[in-house]
This record gives C-alpha cells, structure tokens and sequence, in this order.
C-alpha cells in the first residue's frame, strides 16, 4: 500500500480507482476494464510527472520526510557489504538513532555513518526518529577517529529532523557534542563524503555532512531549521510553514547554487520511495565517484581543502 | 572594590555616553526590581548592585571596561554578501538589518577587537545580543575568522563573549554553515598554540553553542546565564512536562561537566588576566588598575618587555 502525501491526494483518487476496477475485474471474469484501467494508469502517470516537475519547497520538506523512502539502514544494507555496526561512545550508551560500522565498498574497507529513522512504530522509537543524543554525535567521533588512524574513507548518510531536543540530552551536552563532532570532520586525514539522503536538520546535520563531497537527493532537504519551525519564529505562525519553506531556500536545487552540496542526485519520478531501488543505486554510484574524485590525496591536502571549503563558503549568493 | 579608577573614569564615560543616557535617571532591575542609579548600575557593568542579576552589557561597553584603559582598536571584518538569499518574511531582511543597526548603532552582532587586558596582549570578540537577538549569520562567521587569523599573526590568545539566540534564519543555509566555519577558525587558533577562551554569557543558545562556544580551552559563564542547544520552550513542548528550576542556567552547566567556572562579571577580568597570562607563560599581572597602555612610563611593569609592543590605540 501506498503512503500518498497530502497534495497526492488527486493521484490517490486515480491510482485507487483503477485498482478498484482491476479488483472488481478480478471477481468478474466477464468485466473487462483494461483499456478504461490503462487509461486512468496514463492519467496517474501525467498527474505525477506534473506534481513531481514542480514541486514547492514544502512539498518537498514532505517528500524528504516520507515514510516509505529509504532510510540509513536500507543504504547500509544493499551498498555495503560485510558490514560490521559498532556501537557506544565508551562513555554512557549506545545512541540507535545513529548506525555506523566498518564496511566495505566495493573492496574498499570504509567507515559508514548515518542517522537511522526507522520504519514502523516500533522501529522509529527504537531509533528515536532518528534524532540524536550526545552519546550518538560521540559515537561518530569515535569512528571517525578510528578511521582517520587506519586510513579507511568515511562515508556519512545524513537524515534527521535535528539533534533531540530532551532533558538528558542537554544535561550530557547536546552543544558540546555537535561541535566536536563537527570539529572531528574537520580534522581527520582521509576523504569524508556525505549524502543527505532525506532530512538534513540544522546543525544535527551539520555534525555529520562537514565533508570534501556533499551530494543532496533531488528531494531532499538541508536547513538551518524546520520551515513549521521558521514560521512560528518569524512568521509567529506555524501554519505559514509553505512561506518559510520557500524563503529558506532548503532544496537541493538551491543548495547546489550556494555551493553548500556539489551534486544533485536525481529521484526516480515521484520521488525516492516510489522506486527505492534505483534510488539507492543512484546514490552507491554518487558516493563511488565523489570518493574517486578524493583518491591519492594525501591527509593533509584533504584537511586542507575541506577547511578552505567551508571558508569560501558563502562567498555566492543566490544568481538572480 | 570597583576596579575602574577615577583615572580612566572619565575616558570611559566618554565612551559610554554615546548611548545617552542621562545621568540624573534610574532604572529598574529586571530581577529585584530596585531601583538603579544609572551611573552606578554602569560602572557596575550591569550588574544590580543590590540583587547581583546580571543584565545585558554590550560589546563596546564591555571592552571599554576589558582593556587597560578603555582602549582598544577594532579589527575589521570582511564585509559579507548583502542578504545572500534575498529573504523575506513579514519584513525584508535588509529592513530587518537597518533597524537593528538604526536601534544599537552597530554595524552587526559582532565586535572584534585588540588591544591590551591588564598588559597582557588580547584578541577579543564579543557577540552583540541587542543586534537581532545577537544571531550568527556570515558576518559573525566572518567576525570569528578575522579574529582568530589576527590572533594567529599576532601571536595572541583569543577571549570570545558569546551571546545569541543561535542562527540567523534570514540567512538560511548560509548561517547553518557558520558552525563548520568558525569551528575552522577554532582549530587556527588550536594548531597556532595560543589559547581560546570562551567567556559564555546570557543567552547562548541554538548552533553557537554546538559550535565555536562548546570548543574553547577555557569555558566561563556569567552567572544564570542561560546556555543549552535547544531551549526550555522547545524541550517542554516536546516532553510536555516542566523543567526544574535552573535548568540550563551556567550553574547548572557547571554541574554536569560543561563549564570550566561561573564568575560574576565584576570579576572577570582579574581572571581573564590570570588565566591567559599563566597560559601564555607570561609573570603574575601587576595587581590594581592600569591606564591606557603607553599612557604612562611608570605604569609599565618589567614584564611588559616580554609582551609584543604596544598597539598604537585607536580612539
Ligand atoms: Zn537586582
């Protein structure tokens, strides 16, 4: 079954009615409903193609967040192989809202590191929606060195609403963590790529897409904060989310102007989750060449070209 | 007690008197509410004389009272891109910018600064909270970069006084990549051997906490401060529950590991001085009040010839 977002409700109606008349078809041998299937099948077709060519910037917030797309976890799963998670920031716990391990890509032996969403009730709680605690940015810390002294790549899946705003969270240093983890993606000697691959929420993100390489899904996000949480602020309206989605300039289309991502990897029509699969290809191919793009830099140089990114940044505006 | 002598009262009252507030007034503390002779509460840096609450202070009132004598040189800021992504909410960006500049007469949130702090060669920064909410946008990346690549060429150490609400929103993408950015311009700082010292102030929340803030060698706060990466109303909206009291506040920080000390303002120079000397292996300061560096011949303590030369002071 389909989850239809919210303006997909005319899509729904469509793609519905030809499933209804396929099944009434299917009680009733004598029916024929083809050719008027088909037909509505063609107009579901248009509608998407439609919806999904200009799609707003809230619009897509909402196809960013949909329950269907692929998560950290599926990525993990059918790019990598002999993945091995390891968990714990050696200091309090193991935070399940970020996955990371070894893994190879490829031959390649690389640290893989992601926020992890989940995908029905019980998973999203185990993973916290996949929203952070310190103990996950420290976590990250931790691979991230261990890959820095062993040479291995580090690969990072970014995905989450931001880091969680909660009571044991701030009292073990939220802030504290983020900047080191931030901090650590600036220091290490090897190449660091990033995906986002769905949300990249404020500086949650930020403490794991500060990389040589940034690539962005086409419909994905990455935003100082939450357009319901900009309107509130700015608009001192929630409900002005569609407005503040549009002026914080959150799509990958945008970003890639700014030069905050490097590349936009194209969805599959009607967004990631309607064809997950070549999605998840799409993006094994993205991170293979950003990784060839880093190949025989010495750490140094890496280190070195990665600050000076973040330096020039900004430095370009919007083109009118 | 007050460590601003009859000396160099008068200069700094030159300064101070630019915001115009006559002398003859009173205001009331936002915690006790006594009432405040104006000119006390300021030599006081602030902070009610009766109930210790600290109220805001800005940037240039707080180097006047940093350095010796009130005198420092400001460091220029590249100037960024105007509105880079031509924001607009209920006001533009630009008018939002003109207001806030109009309401502090300041440029921008940040102040950066060098000159001398009880002889002892600085590179100060201070984030301006009464300039829209002190928020960090690509001039205060900018500000944070020019201040530690001069701390870096002068071989000095840097004291940074945050205060924000966090982000600017108006700058969207561009104000979220101030975290990597200045995190930069720590590791500048890191990697030249000189000492970061950040000197956390009411408020400091949101992306400047879970930045440049949290990665200093030294953390201070001022007392009640409040310091967190999402704040109390966000966090009860999303527990649905109460906080404790003192919650997030410098002493609570203190508490549980993230803060190094909690000193009144008062008393903070005197330990800015003791920290970065003793960092920067230079001798105890010369205790009492100094006048402007180069002022007097007298007033030069031995150790001054380790110290780089003397900055010519701007006005
Ligand atoms: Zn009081």
């Amino acid at each position: 079954m389909t989850n239809y977002l919210d303006f997909e409700k005319p899509l729904a109606e469509i793609e519905g009615k030809a499933e209804e008349l396929r099944a009434m078809a299917r009680a009733n041998e004598e029916m024929d409903v083809e050719a008027e299937a088909s037909a509505l099948d063609k107009k579901a077709r248009e509608l998407l193609e439609d919806l999904y060519t200009k799609l707003t910037p809230w619009r897509k917030a909402q196809v960013a967040r949909h329950p269907d797309r692929p998560h950290c976890r599926d990525y993990i799963k059918a790019l990598f192989t002999e993945y091995t998670p390891l968990a714990g920031d050696r200091n309090f716990a193991d935070d399940h809202a970020v996955l990371g391990g070894l893994a190879r890509f490829g031959d390649q032996p690389v640290m893989v590191i992601g926020h992890e969403k989940g995908h029905d009730t019980r998973s999203r709680i185990q993973h916290n929606f996949g929203m952070a605690r310190p103990e996950g940015y420290r976590k990250a810390v931790r691979l991230m060195d261990l890959a820095d002294r062993f040479g291995l790549p580090v690969i990072t899946l970014v995905d989450t609403a931001g880091a969680y705003p909660g009571k044991g969270a701030e009292e073990r240093g939220q802030s504290e963590a983020i900047a080191r983890s931030t901090e650590k993606c600036l220091q290490i000697g090897v190449p660091l790529v990033s995906v986002i691959i769905g949300e990249g929420g404020s500086g949650g993100a930020v403490a794991f897409a500060t990389a040589d390489r940034v690539a962005m899904l086409e419909h994905s996000i990455y935003s100082v904060i939450s357009p319901e949480g900009c309107a509130s602020i700015l608009w001192k309206d929630s409900e002005k989310m569609r407005e503040a989605a549009e002026a914080l300039r959150l799509t990958a289309q945008d970003l890639e102007k700014l030069g905050v991502t490097d590349r936009v990897i194209r969805e599959p029509l009607g967004g990631a989750h309607r064809d997950r699969d070549a999605t998840i290809t799409a993006v094994g191919k993205t991170i293979a060449s950003m990784l060839s793009e880093l190949d025989g830099r010495t750490g140094k140089k890496l280190v070195k070209e990665r600050r000076r990114r973040y330096l020039e940044l900004g430095s370009k505006g919007l083109a009118a | 007690m007050n460590w601003i002598t009859n000396y160099v009262r008068p200069r700094i009252n030159s300064i101070f008197s630019r915001r115009d507030t006559p002398e003859n007034l009173w205001s009331k503390c936002d915690n006790c509410g006594n009432m405040l002779f104006h000119r006390e509460l300021r030599e006081n840096l602030n902070v009610c004389t009766s109930c210790g609450h600290h109220m805001a202070i800005t940037p240039r009132e707080r180097f006047s009272a940093l350095f010796d004598g009130g005198v420092f040189s400001e460091i220029k800021v590249p100037a960024p891109l105007e509105d880079p992504l031509r924001f607009r909410d209920q006001k533009r960006y630009p008018d939002r910018m003109r207001a806030a500049q109009k309401a502090t007469g300041e440029k921008e949130a940040m102040l950066v600064a060098e000159g001398e702090m009880g002889r002892t060669p600085i590179v100060a920064a201070a984030q301006d909270f009464s300039f829209m909410g002190g928020s960090m946008g690509m001039y205060v990346g900018n500000a944070i970069i020019a201040a530690a690549e001069r701390a870096v060429a002068l071989k000095r150490p840097l004291i940074l006084f945050s205060a924000a609400g966090g982000a600017r929103m108006q700058e969207g993408i561009l104000s979220l990549m101030q975290m990597p950015r200045t995190t930069v311009a720590v590791q500048m700082l890191k990697e030249a051997g000189l000492p970061y010292i950040v000197v956390l102030t009411h408020p400091t929340t949101g992306g400047v906490t879970a930045s440049y803030a949290m990665l200093g060698d030294v953390h201070i706060a001022e007392p009640n401060a409040l310091i967190c990466f999402a704040g109390p109303r966000v966090i009860e909206q999303t527990l649905g529950e109460k906080l404790p009291e003192g919650f997030q506040r410098a002493e609570y920080l203190l508490d549980h590991g993230m803060l190094d000390r909690v000193t009144p303002r008062t008393e903070l120079r005197g330990e800015l001085i003791t920290i970065t000397r003793m960092l920067m292996g230079l001798n105890p300061a010369v205790a009492g009040d100094l006048p402007p560096p180069g002022d007097t011949a007298e007033a030069s303590p031995p150790e001054a010839l380790n110290a780089p030369p003397a900055e010519k002071p701007a006005k």
